[in-house]
């Protein structure tokens, strides 16, 4: 079995966002993370492969990237994962990275894709589900935890309103979320040092266009000053006579 | 044609889909066409009829036993023959986890742009651009759509729900629905209590809360507001709150009319699942609080002092 997990390199959650006339997210300065949910499924991925008893036999990480993508790729590859595709081209909406991605991996046998739930820069909630569809297999979204025994993957997704835990044969898309794993898994010295040595293919873009494009980014309008209260009583009155909210 | 991806609870459609609908009237209106709205599964002629109300002018239903799971795949094949017999241009869905779950796919099937997670009208629809956020919430974009068709998903709450009533027709379609793939062995529904999504107001809490034993006082609140509950990530993770509850960044993002921040500190990665709330209240001991720059109104003070006085006073107003 082999699994394959889409990684986004995106700014640091801590970031202020900056924009150059509104036309380009502004970089300077900017720390780049693994997407918050990606980290989560590579260390559940790589638990399920420890606990495969070698059934999983390896565990590839892929991101659609320019060069500068790669020190935040070996990241993935100190976590544990075996190796690392990089599609070298820049992210230009969800369905492009979609192609490019399925396009990439089409016949290389995945079992399972695991793709977090959201970016958490172009927040495009698509790239998972549409790597299923492209590829024409299942997909589970949602899910905040999965199971691998008896060569079925036992998934629980969250529904509107309560769970479900399913059963699911390979190959599928699982797109996740949180809880899915605890903690992102931290590299330990040895994982860095053999991260170097793990193979990092780049494979070239297969121009797959974008079908949008982002025109003018805005920042929030300032909020006006908050309006501080003394006690409950008077925060009930605001809130209902002149916020008009209770 | 405006395609609507409907959903019920039991057969009873929520304000979800009558927010969908108007959404959806409202761009037909722009764009000079009609609004065909879609239900799965078994549903009542005249709850079907309802949608009518809102501005659906074609209600479709499709029901199947083979639709009881929702297979991703096949709800996506489902969707895309109404697609293709309705000639739709624009598929909505709701922002929430079953539309986020099939929106993606009838995008790939279609090459049709996916705008997730919008809030307003397109700005304009020749050329098609339409604003949604980017960066968590920290800021927004506008969109120009290229593709013939377009699929949105709305955040829920956002656009509210408009009365345009037509006659709606109803129509059954007969499809064949292949056997789900995927076998569901265990489902949990929580009954009876506002989902957090759908809530009209939150109340959520934070470390300041001190223990998951402190919640009662939260949970009546929100009852009494019939709204849902949340809490922030360190909540979740001590085990103090179910991890469905935790809004932000790494987990639902949500925007109610009201949401009542008690004892959080208003981190930036918080504020990323609760910063479109219409209105924020915060109460907080702590003055330098970040969660006091992006409050509406606010309270410095003890959590535990406030809230019950909170809760008597609401109790009053409701009386
Ligand atoms: C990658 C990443 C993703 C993250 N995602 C999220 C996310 O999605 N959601 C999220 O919430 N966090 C997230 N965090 C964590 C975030 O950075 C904060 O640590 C977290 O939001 C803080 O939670 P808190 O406000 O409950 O606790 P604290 O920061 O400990 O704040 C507690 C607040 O309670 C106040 N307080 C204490 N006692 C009282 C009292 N008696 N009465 C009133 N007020 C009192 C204090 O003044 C303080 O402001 C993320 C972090 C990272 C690194
Ligand atoms: N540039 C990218 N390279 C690889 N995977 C990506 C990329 N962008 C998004 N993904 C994957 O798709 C998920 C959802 O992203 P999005 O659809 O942009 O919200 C992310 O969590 C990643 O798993």
């Amino acid at each position: 079995m082999k699994i394959l997990v889409c990684i986004s390199v995106v700014p640091d959650t801590t970031t202020k966002v900056k924009f150059i006339d509104g036309k380009e997210f502004d970089k300077a300065g900017v720390q780049w993370i693994i997407n918050p949910w990606d980290e989560l499924a590579l260390t559940r991925a790589l638990e399920l492969k420890e606990a495969s008893a070698g059934k999983i036999e390896k565990i590839t990480v892929v991101n659609v990237g320019a060069v500068e993508a790669e020190a935040t790729i070996r990241k993935a590859l100190a976590m544990g994962a075996d190796e690392a595709i990089r599609i070298n081209t820049t992210a230009k909406d969800t369905f492009s990275v979609a192609g490019e991605i399925s396009e990439a991996i089409k016949d290389q046998g995945f079992d399972v894709i695991f793709s977090g739930i959201e970016s958490s820069d172009f927040n495009g909630v698509g790239v998972g589900g549409m790597i299923a569809e492209i590829l024409d297999i299942q997909s589970v979204s949602a899910v905040s935890g999965i199971d691998f025994a008896d060569d079925v993957f036992k998934v629980k997704r969250d529904i509107d309103g309560g769970f479900e835990m399913l059963e699911v044969k390979a190959p599928f898309v699982a797109t996740v979320q949180k809880g899915i794993a605890i903690d992102p898994r931290i590299p330990n010295m040895r994982g860095i040092m053999m991260a170097k040595k793990k193979p990092l293919n780049v494979v070239e873009s297969a121009n797959c266009e974008p079908l949008s494009e982002y025109v003018q980014y805005e920042m929030p309008k300032p909020k006006p000053p908050v309006k501080l209260v003394e006690n409950a009583a008077e925060l009930v009155n605001v809130l209902h006579n002149e916020a008009k909210m209770l | 044609m405006i395609l609507i991806y409907t959903q019920n609870w039991d057969g009873k459609f929520k304000k979800l889909s009558y927010e969908l609908v108007s959404y959806g009237a409202a761009i037909a209106k722009q764009m000079n066409t009609e609004v065909v709205a879609l239900s799965i599964g078994n549903v009542a002629n005249n709850e079907l009829q309802s949608l009518g109300k809102y501005g659906a002018s074609k209600v479709v239903s499709v029901n199947d036993p083979n639709l009881s799971v929702v297979d991703n795949k096949i709800y996506a094949k489902t969707i895309s023959e109404a697609v293709n017999k309705y000639n739709a241009k624009v598929i909505l869905f709701a922002n929430n986890n079953e539309g986020k779950a099939i929106a993606p796919r009838i995008s790939a099937k279609f090459k049709a742009a996916l705008i997730t997670g919008v809030g307003k009208l397109p700005k304009s629809v020749e050329p098609f651009v339409i604003c949604k956020k980017v960066y968590t919430g920290k800021a927004s974009v506008d969109v120009k759509v290229n593709s013939d068709i377009k699929v949105l998903t709305l955040f829920q709450n956002s656009f509210g729900v408009v009365e345009a009533p037509v006659d709606a027709e109803i129509e059954t379609l007969e499809l064949t629905i292949d056997t789900p793939t995927i076998k569901v062995i265990e489902q949990s529904k929580s009954t009876g209590k506002v989902l957090l999504n759908d809530a009209e107001i939150v109340v959520s809490g934070g470390r300041g809360m001190k223990s998951g034993d402190n919640w009662a006082g939260i949970e009546q609140l929100a009852e009494i507001l019939n709204g849902g509950t949340a809490c922030s990530r360190p909540v979740s993770d001590e085990g103090w709150r179910p991890h469905g509850e935790h809004v932000g960044q790494t987990g639902k993002i949500i925007a109610p009319n009201v949401y009542f921040a008690l004892g959080i500190s208003g981190a930036i990665q918080h504020l990323g699942g609760v910063s479109n709330s219409k209105c924020i209240v915060a109460i907080n001991t702590d003055k330098e609080a970040p969660i006091f720059e992006a409050a509406d109104y606010g309270i410095i003070g003890d959590v535990h002092k406030i809230l019950p006085e909170l809760i008597e006073e609401v109790k009053k107003l409701k009386s």
